[in-house]
């Protein structure tokens, strides 16, 4: 993997690869040992089993970035209108997520490069509160939008969600509302949405707007739905079949456009992204 | 168990032997009206003590009453309904009704979620989770208005998007995110009105719209009580610590700027008088229809996004999330 970059280095504290104690990671799929910084150099994917580990956002940023990145909403920070509490106070659940995550939010927005195009670009990361969205995450996706497409840009967003943030009550679902406005007036001006859906994304972030994309990738074996599976297989009494809800299911249920394997995620984007320029993309390339 | 329904078995116990005494002194030399006179003192104190004033579980509750009115309560006294059927594509989903309708002298396109009045009528609508076809027929019908230039009609009641193997076959999130963006960019006015319980994403697709009513005992939450509970402690019988933590009645949700409306219900929920509580909605839809029209269709589409983009409540804005708590 390219080093990663100063600017990030110096962003995002402490990271998955160098900050953690633990040496070693589990692979969650085959049971494998892996050392961590082979397992970030493999982009969080197990060298043995191909599992896409879920990958935190600003690893995310540096392997998709060409270089600089410049944070969009990283000044919006979460507060608590509900005064939350249920075993935990909601403010010491953000805390202790900021602590382990180093991330103020759930999601990383900004301006960046990919494949020397200029494109805005949304990261989630699941380690956040389970990705989950409130007022934060919807303001942040909302200003992407509008910073987007008050540039013309082309705009992707990699989703990780459990769905809409319940310690944030209504005025997190109607992030929801908020994030479609802005997707709607930028998709209206003529612009380019690519949604590269991550493992899992689910709820209110995928009944909004992840399945609003002009273009939806996903990560292979990546779970992706509306309702969860829990609550799927409380309704029905019954157990679901494993594919139910990956990527590849819904594939070929025809809900998404491609899956894709993480080492190929940036050059089809860029792939993608050529499209959008008016450029004739490289006859006969392979990604 | 529904304790609105428990509570309300005594009243009626007391309704029944009211109703005989006043027989019994029409028909008998004897003179019981100071009897009747109590008794009916009685039932007044009694109803304003259990209905004053309810705590958040017990409106979850008054929102799922089996006698509540339900969108075809409120259509049927529409001046006229012509049901549109079907979604084009797989299926009519009976538990979102639509089509055609006349209120108030006014053409306008009328969208319901609807679950149903018995069980039988339940068990067709599939309790009133909506499947994808649902939501496609909703868009399809948001559509239709605005090229007809019809404004766009919606009741909100529904527990939440139905969770089955067949909905996330046929897609479930996309048909919300598309119905969802369908009302964002409609250019026509849209009156939404929260009659029952809302419940999550799939409430809000029908719940996007230039003006938010609400009915004073009717629930709106990003997740039902139970399921919250189930996933806050595990535990699905804290449901009633659930429904007070998630902030879910018409009154939190006016506070927070999310519903512009609340209207009133008479004393012990609108089941108690459908025909009072059906009017009381129609002319509040009737003239929040009647002020949308004053705006240029730009203007309308603006205003909606400017109210849409400001919801939320993050650090810099936290004073003013909690003052609007107070």
């Amino acid at each position: 993997m390219r080093s990663v970059p100063e600017w990030l280095r110096a962003r995002r504290g402490k990271t998955s690869a160098d900050g953690d104690a633990a040496l070693w990671s589990k692979c969650s799929a085959c049971g494998e040992m892996l050392y961590r910084r082979d397992l970030a150099a493999n982009l969080w994917v197990c060298p043995r089993c191909d599992h896409h580990f879920r990958m935190r956002a600003h690893d995310r940023i540096a392997m998709l970035a060409d270089g600089d990145f410049v944070e969009i909403g990283g000044e919006v920070m979460p507060a608590d209108p509900l005064g939350w509490t249920d075993k935990k106070s909601y403010a010491a659940k953000l805390a202790t997520d900021r602590e382990k995550s180093g991330l103020t939010e759930a999601v990383v927005c900004g301006t960046t490069a990919i494949g020397g195009m200029p494109v805005a670009l949304g990261v989630m990361d699941f380690h956040f509160r389970g990705g989950t969205m409130g007022s934060v995450v919807g303001e942040r996706i909302a200003r992407l939008f509008e910073e987007a497409r008050e540039r013309r840009l082309p705009c992707i967003v990699v989703t990780a969600s459990g769905g809409a943030r319940m310690e944030e009550g209504m005025l997190a679902l109607m992030q929801l509302a908020k994030t479609t406005a802005a997707v709607a007036r930028f998709l209206d001006d003529g612009n380019f949405y690519c949604s590269v859906l991550t493992d899992p994304t689910t709820g209110g972030v995928s009944a909004s707007f992840a399945f609003q994309a002009d273009v939806i990738v996903a990560e292979r074996k990546a779970m992706i739905g509306f309702a969860g599976r829990r609550v799927i297989e409380q309704t029905i009494r019954q157990r679901l079949p494993d594919q139910f809800q990956t990527a590849e299911f819904l594939l070929e249920k025809g809900h998404i456009d491609m899956v894709v394997h993480r080492r190929d995620l940036k050059s089809v984007l860029v792939r993608l992204l050529e499209y959008t320029r008016g450029v004739h993309p490289a006859a006969g390339a392979t990604p | 168990m529904n304790v609105i329904v428990e509570r309300e078995k005594g009243l009626l116990e007391l309704e029944r032997r009211i109703a005989e005494l006043r027989a019994a002194n029409a028909s008998q030399p004897v003179d019981m009206s100071g009897e009747i006179a109590a008794l009916e003192a009685k039932y007044a104190e009694i109803q304003r003590e259990i209905f004053g004033s309810l705590t958040p579980w017990e409106k979850v509750h008054m929102a799922r009453h089996p006698k509540r009115p339900t969108a075809l309560d409120y259509i049927a006294r529409f001046d006229r309904f012509d049901e549109l059927h079907g979604d084009r594509h797989f299926r009519d989903d009976p538990a979102i009704v639509g089509g055609f309708a006349v209120l108030a002298g006014r053409p306008v396109m009328v969208i319901g979620q609807q679950r149903g009045r018995d069980t039988k009528e339940n068990l067709a609508r599939n309790f009133g989770m909506v499947t994808p076809e649902g939501y496609r027929k909703a868009r399809r019908l948001v559509l239709l208005a605005e090229r007809l230039r019809l404004p766009v009609v919606t009741f909100v009641d529904i527990k939440g998007a139905d969770p089955g193997i067949g909905s996330e076959e046929r897609a479930q999130a996309e048909a919300i995110a598309q119905c969802l963006l369908a009302f964002t960019r409609v250019r026509v006015p849209t009156v939404a009105t929260v009659i029952g319980e809302g419940g999550s994403g799939g409430a809000l697709a029908l719940g996007i719209a230039d003006r938010i009513l609400m009915l004073e005992h009717s629930v709106y939450s990003v997740a039902s009580p139970e399921g919250a509970a189930a996933i806050l402690w595990s535990d699905a019988s804290k449901a009633d610590e659930a429904a007070a933590r998630l902030k879910l009645t018409a009154q939190d949700l006016h506070a927070f700027g999310i519903v512009d409306e609340i209207i009133a219900e008479p004393l012990g929920g609108a089941h108690r008088d459908p025909e009072r509580t059906i009017s009381a909605v129609l002319t509040t839809v009737d003239a929040a229809l009647t002020a949308l029209r004053a705006l240029e269709t730009d203007e309308l589409v603006d205003a909606r996004y400017r109210k849409y983009r400001r919801m939320g409540a993050w650090e810099n804005e936290r004073r003013e999330a909690l003052e609007a708590r107070r």
